[in-house]
């Protein structure tokens, strides 16, 4: 177990780290937009894309809330030695990271100050899937419309009504990413069903 | 090569990850000013630190980088840049826009229109737009958070009352989002119509000041005005010189002691790409009736 929390970190950081960043930033930056991100090697139950998050941006200076299955021996054991991070509840955390139902309540983050709105938690969710359908994603970083498969649609709504306050959340599935920020407005898309009534 | 008395690209992976962090939120919040520990670099302030530092973020081994000062990929500042991270992250350089997947500037932005694979990171000397407005950070910091933007519209009408149009040529103050008031670095306001809806990221540091924002693709950024004085991005009512370009940013070059002087683009890349296309500006047609 020793053996399993000492490996399963960037073999060239520097490099990597570089890496993985641009897939992190290019989703943070085009909400919705599906990434691949590789690197990291975590244990179990993380995903490859998150423990792969976790290595390029977490370090002492970054207080983690593990939500759920997400606390586990081994995950601490593989934190501790690769980032150093400390862990905390979810009302101090800069990270969390977990399924969307263990990291409920979201009442329970920072959202920042009105002076200082950064101060704000950012959320690794664990999704089974991660496709570009669903919800419908409007905002910066988007050229008219995005689509995501995101767990729920109200409480992004509910987030989005408190910018530039609010939480920012990444996505994670196996070795893929996807990136929600505060910025963007989600809305309900019925399928193709249901096409607006207006529309022609 | 890179030199491997330092780690790639300059700086150490804390640090990095410090600055990487506060990206992160800064394109979450487009126009917000994210503090961030900035440090030491290897060149004195109002040389691009802030710049140089998110650049540092940013590039990975496959990027190709390409810096320009006021246009120009030929003057100290830009010429040291680039040389600085072939030497320390060992990335490609190259002076053609289109060619370069990282562009740093300094007080301009690229001619070319930029695409969905680029970022271009600004070096910012004053982040705040209204510190020559309320020079206390901790009341500037409160009118943001209060969005208490009426002594920038003020400044604005004085500028009318005074010369009869908005005379603030450069650093001209934008709103992003209809949220945040953002100075967008001393490019010249001919350049503001660029920075809304660009395909590219836009990074802004600012390395004294110890702030990095951002602007994501295709965010609203509108430049401030009145309805009975519109925004309007100027520029000399020339052409180009050189390359006779007349949708260009031009640079005013004093060429003689006779007074004598010259209007070329500002960007080089955009001019020098044009003439080996063939163009030519009346500054050829002169000399040429002249021998």
């Amino acid at each position: 177990m020793l053996a399993d929390a000492l490996a399963g970190g960037f073999d060239t950081p520097a490099t990597q780290s570089a890496h993985a960043f641009r897939s992190v930033m290019e989703a943070m930056a085009r909400p919705g937009a599906i990434q691949g991100i590789q690197g990291g090697a975590p244990p179990a139950p993380l995903s490859v894309a998150a423990g792969t998050v976790l290595l390029t941006l977490c370090d002492t200076d970054t207080p983690i809330y593990l939500a759920g299955k997400a606390d586990h021996s081994d995950v601490r054991a593989w934190l501790a030695f690769h980032t150093g991070a400390p862990l905390t509840g979810p009302s101090h955390a800069m990270f969390a990271i977990g399924d969307w139902d263990a990291l409920m309540p979201l009442s329970s983050y920072p959202i920042g100050t009105s002076e200082y709105p950064d101060r704000s938690t950012t959320l690794i969710v664990e999704c089974a899937e991660l496709e570009a359908n669903g919800t419908t994603l409007r905002g910066p970083g988007i050229n008219s419309k995005a689509m995501l498969s995101l767990p729920e649609t109200r409480a992004f709504q509910d987030n989005r009504a408190l910018f530039p306050l609010g939480l920012d959340f990444i996505f994670t599935c196996g070795d893929r990413l996807a990136a929600l920020p505060r910025s963007t407005v989600v809305s309900r898309s019925h399928g193709e069903a249901a096409p607006a009534q207006g529309a022609f | 090569m890179t030199d491997q008395a330092y780690n790639f690209a300059y700086l150490d992976e804390q640090t990095k990850r410090m600055i990487r962090r506060a990206i992160l939120k800064g394109l979450a919040i487009p126009g917000y000013q994210v503090p961030f520990a900035s440090r030491e670099m290897p060149m004195p302030y109002g040389w691009g630190t802030g710049g140089v530092q998110v650049s540092a973020a940013i590039l990975t081994p496959d990027d190709t980088f390409k810096v320009i000062d006021q246009g120009a990929d030929d003057t100290t500042n830009a010429v040291s840049i680039r040389s600085f991270f072939e030497r320390t992250a060992g990335v490609a350089t190259t002076t053609a826009t289109s060619a370069a997947s990282v562009i740093q500037t300094r007080h301009r932005i690229p001619e070319e229109p930029l695409t969905e694979d680029q970022i271009l990171v600004y070096q910012v000397p004053i982040p705040e737009p209204l510190r020559f407005l309320e020079p206390r950070e901790s009341e500037t910091r409160k009118m943001h958070s209060l969005e208490e933007y009426g002594l920038m519209h003020v400044k604005l009408y004085e500028d009318i009352s005074r010369h009869g149009h908005i005379a603030t040529s450069y650093a001209y103050p934008v709103k992003v989002e209809e949220r945040y008031v953002m100075d967008p670095s001393p490019i010249p306001k001919f350049d503001n119509p660029k920075l809304g809806d660009m395909a590219a990221i836009q990074l802004f540091g600012a390395g004294r000041e110890q702030r990095i924002y951002a602007l994501p693709p295709y965010t609203q950024v509108v430049s401030l005005d009145f309805e009975d004085h519109p925004f309007e991005a100027t520029k000399a009512d020339q052409v180009c010189g050189l390359c006779g370009a007349t949708d260009s940013y031009l640079d005013e070059v004093i060429v003689d002691d006779a007074g004598g002087r010259l209007f070329c683009c500002s960007d080089t890349d955009y001019c020098t790409a044009r003439r080996a296309q063939g163009h030519q500006g009346p500054a050829f047609l002169d000399s040429e009736a002249v021998a």
